[in-house]
């Protein structure tokens, strides 16, 4: 009995030592997973401590212990300020032996904290943001993109709209990282296209009243109105186009990023027939649907491409610190980099050099309020486009990791 | 976006929109400051409560009293929400501001500050951030009107137009009154008015009482245009401090003019230069102090 467990214990550190070669076990005796996002602002809805919430069910599923060691989930706010942001990471990663850091919504903090981790070797793995810059000129060895970002937001939604008809465009922009992001990269895919941009105007975030900047793009007599911006600022935009009948003299309104509670906020009557670009969508099939309910009975809502992300991101981290046996994170990311992210959330997932998580995105509709069947039966997927057609190619990345 | 006889006036008609906003709110704030002394940084916050007393109204109460028929129309909420969050400021009034008339402003300050981010908190834990839609908007204030010069929704005019009569009913009473004579001793001199058999402390708890009620007031006003969100009032307080600094701490007509004209300059800038009108407010409130550090209608004192 007592041989047996010396030679398990044997074959297991062997087997350790064989699949890393970066020294073996956890460090600090415990994997740590800090949740750093908005979570009292505009954006806490879609993320917030619903991403939170994903993480630790995603720990839950795996079992609570990894390589025999406890996993423990923290949290924190960053008001969407990124010294907030950057100094709450270093705090972590220095005092509180944080590992990986999820969330990060809001590209102006998901930047600041991609740097300081990357300085300090740490993963982040972030679900929020969108500002294809986390994998190019800001990525890191350590930095993983996991849901969505401008440039497959702004593909999608140009290849839907510009074929159509939607040849001229007009942005409504946020004025920072993420916006002017946003409004670059479809600006690319509209002209590349055919269609051509005839001006944009750029606002403060948490603008509550469009109307002015609603006028100056009516003026422009662009066919389609992109916003470039998110959460609150998208929905107060689209019902005040409605108010002022800018839909019903033949211009169109393109939200580029919108989230499931984006459109509760609109209401179906509203929101109805537009069409954006997505990660995830809680009713695609019967994984995500299993998934979405068990969050549900936490959460008292379906979960966004963040919060779902989140939880998926976790999951793997897990996985992929079971496979390397260490918490190591030059080994992780090793580990990360080579495996296949298969899940309720991604469908062909794969995490490539730069860091981008590559998986298939969908072109999603909004219902018309007959065709709901209940409060949360919001969306249809129009199209899904595969992994290798939604994001920015490799080759083209500028990422320091991506060997040329 | 160039510059027409048009585009001119649409700006003007929004930026009034947004100017009566500006302008009830900083209202209610020049009324509770000239009559209590109190800084009111929760006024933010009851024009969110304002706003969620005519959501909730109309989607939640019913089927929370057993009616689920029942929904609190627009003209109703826009007299039950300032009489709802008029009640709740009182009971703020008289057991919390109450304490705090003898000592610094500063006091005042921290206690209303605390109050909203308090109410802004539970506010964000129960509802969405992005906002709820108000579906509530009497049929009559659909569509819009041809001004001429451009097509101007309905709702956005009857807006401005009662928002004004509010405003300048509100500057009569004050002014113009014996009731409003009385509320003015009262803050001069207490001892004096209270010698003469008026309850001050009643008459203080009531304006306060007013004072959030035209916080509430414009919450419901708010409802249909924006998204009803826990973060509403949070955006709008930072600026309509600026407005009530500009116009002069406690000057009724200040606050009110004052509220309307930088409406109408935050829309001429969203029109020159978006970025800045954000900020346009506040580097007009810099320049204000430094040469009129009373405010543009606040007598030195």
């Amino acid at each position: 009995m007592k041989k047996g467990l010396v030679t398990a214990c044997a074959v297991a550190a062997l087997a350790a030592l064989a699949t890393s070669s970066f020294g073996a076990g956890i460090s600090d005796g415990v994997v740590k997973i800090g949740v750093l996002t908005d979570m009292s602002g505009v954006y806490s809805t879609l993320g917030g401590k619903g991403t939170q919430v994903g993480v630790e069910m995603a720990v839950k599923d795996f079992g609570g212990k990894v390589l025999g060691k406890p996993i423990v989930v923290i949290g924190a706010d960053h008001q969407n300020k990124a010294d907030i942001a950057s100094a709450k990471a270093r705090e972590w990663f220095d005092n509180e032996k944080v590992d990986m850091i999820t969330g990060l919504l809001n590209s102006g903090c998901a930047l600041a904290v991609q740097k300081v981790a990357g300085e300090k070797k740490r993963i982040t793995m972030n679900t929020g943001a969108a500002s294809t810059d986390l994998t190019n000129s800001a990525c890191t060895p350590y930095s993983v993109h996991y849901v969505y970002d401008t440039y497959a937001l702004g593909k999608v939604t140009a290849e839907a709209v510009v074929p159509n008809g939607g040849n001229t465009w007009f942005f409504l922009t946020a004025d920072y990282a993420f916006g002017h992001s946003l409004e670059a990269n479809t600006t690319k895919f509209v002209t590349k296209l055919g269609g051509k941009v005839l001006g944009s105007v750029r606002h403060p975030l948490a603008t509550s009243d469009f109307s002015s900047y609603l006028l100056q793009a009516q003026a422009s007599g662009a066919k389609i109105i992109g916003l470039a911006n998110a959460g609150g600022d998208t929905t107060n935009a689209i019902k005040q186009a409605r108010e002022f009948g800018i839909d019903k003299k033949g211009q169109k309104l393109v939200g580029l990023l919108i989230f499931d509670t984006d459109i509760k906020s609109l209401g179906l009557k509203v929101a109805q027939g537009m069409q954006f670009t997505s990660g995830f969508y809680w009713d695609r099939d019967k994984a995500s649907r299993d998934f979405s309910k068990r969050f549900y009975a936490i959460h008292k809502a379906m979960p966004t491409m963040d919060q779902a992300g989140a939880y998926s991101a976790t999951m793997n981290y897990l996985k992929a610190i079971k496979a390397a046996g260490t918490d190591d994170p030059d080994a992780v990311m090793a580990k990360l980099k080579s495996m296949d992210v298969s899940d309720f959330f991604a469908v062909h997932g794969k995490i490539r050099a730069d860091g981008r998580m590559v998986h298939d995105m969908y072109l999603m509709e909004v219902k018309k309020p007959a065709e709901s069947k209940g409060e949360w039966d919001l969306l249809k997927i129009v199209k899904t486009v595969p992994a290798n057609q939604a994001f920015m190619p490799l080759a083209e990345s500028t990422c320091s990791q991506v060997k040329k | 976006m160039e510059i027409t006889f048009q585009t001119v006036m649409s700006q003007v008609m929004l930026g009034l929109n947004n100017g009566v906003f500006y302008a009830i709110l900083s209202l209610g704030l020049a009324v509770i400051f000239g009559l209590l002394n109190i800084v009111n940084f929760a006024h933010g916050a009851l024009y969110m409560l304002g706003a969620y007393v005519a959501l909730l109204g109309y989607t939640t109460l019913g089927p929370l009293i057993g009616m689920p028929d029942f929904h609190l129309n627009y003209w109703a909420a826009l007299l039950v929400a300032p009489m709802v969050v008029g009640a709740l400021g009182m009971a703020i009034e008289r057991t919390m501001l109450r304490r705090l008339y003898k000592f610094d402003h500063l006091y005042g300050l921290l206690l209303t500050f605390g109050l909203a981010l308090i109410i802004q908190g539970v506010f964000t834990n129960f509802f969405n951030v992005s906002g709820d839609p108000y579906d509530a908007k009497p049929e009559i204030l659909n569509g819009a009107v041809s001004l001429g010069f451009m097509m101007f929704p309905k709702y956005r005019l009857w807006v401005i137009v009662i928002s004004l009569a509010v405003c300048f009913g509100t500057w009569f009473v004050i002014e113009r009154t014996k009731l409003g004579s009385y509320l003015r001793a009262g803050t001069e001199n207490p001892e004096l008015v209270k010698a003469f058999g008026v309850n001050v402390p009643l008459m203080i708890t009531l304006t306060y009482g007013y004072g959030v009620g035209l916080a509430a007031f414009a919450g419901v006003l708010a409802a249909p245009i924006y998204s009803v969100s826990p973060v509403m009032g949070a955006e709008m307080i930072i600026t309509v401090f600026a407005v009530v600094v500009i116009g002069g701490m406690g000057s009724i007509m200040g606050a009110i003019v004052t509220g309307l004209l930088l409406g109408v300059v935050e829309g001429f800038t969203k029109v020159v230069y978006a970025p800045a009108s954000s900020t346009v407010i506040f580097l007009i409130m810099v320049v204000v102090l430094l040469v009129k550090p009373a405010g543009l209608f606040g007598r030195e004192s």
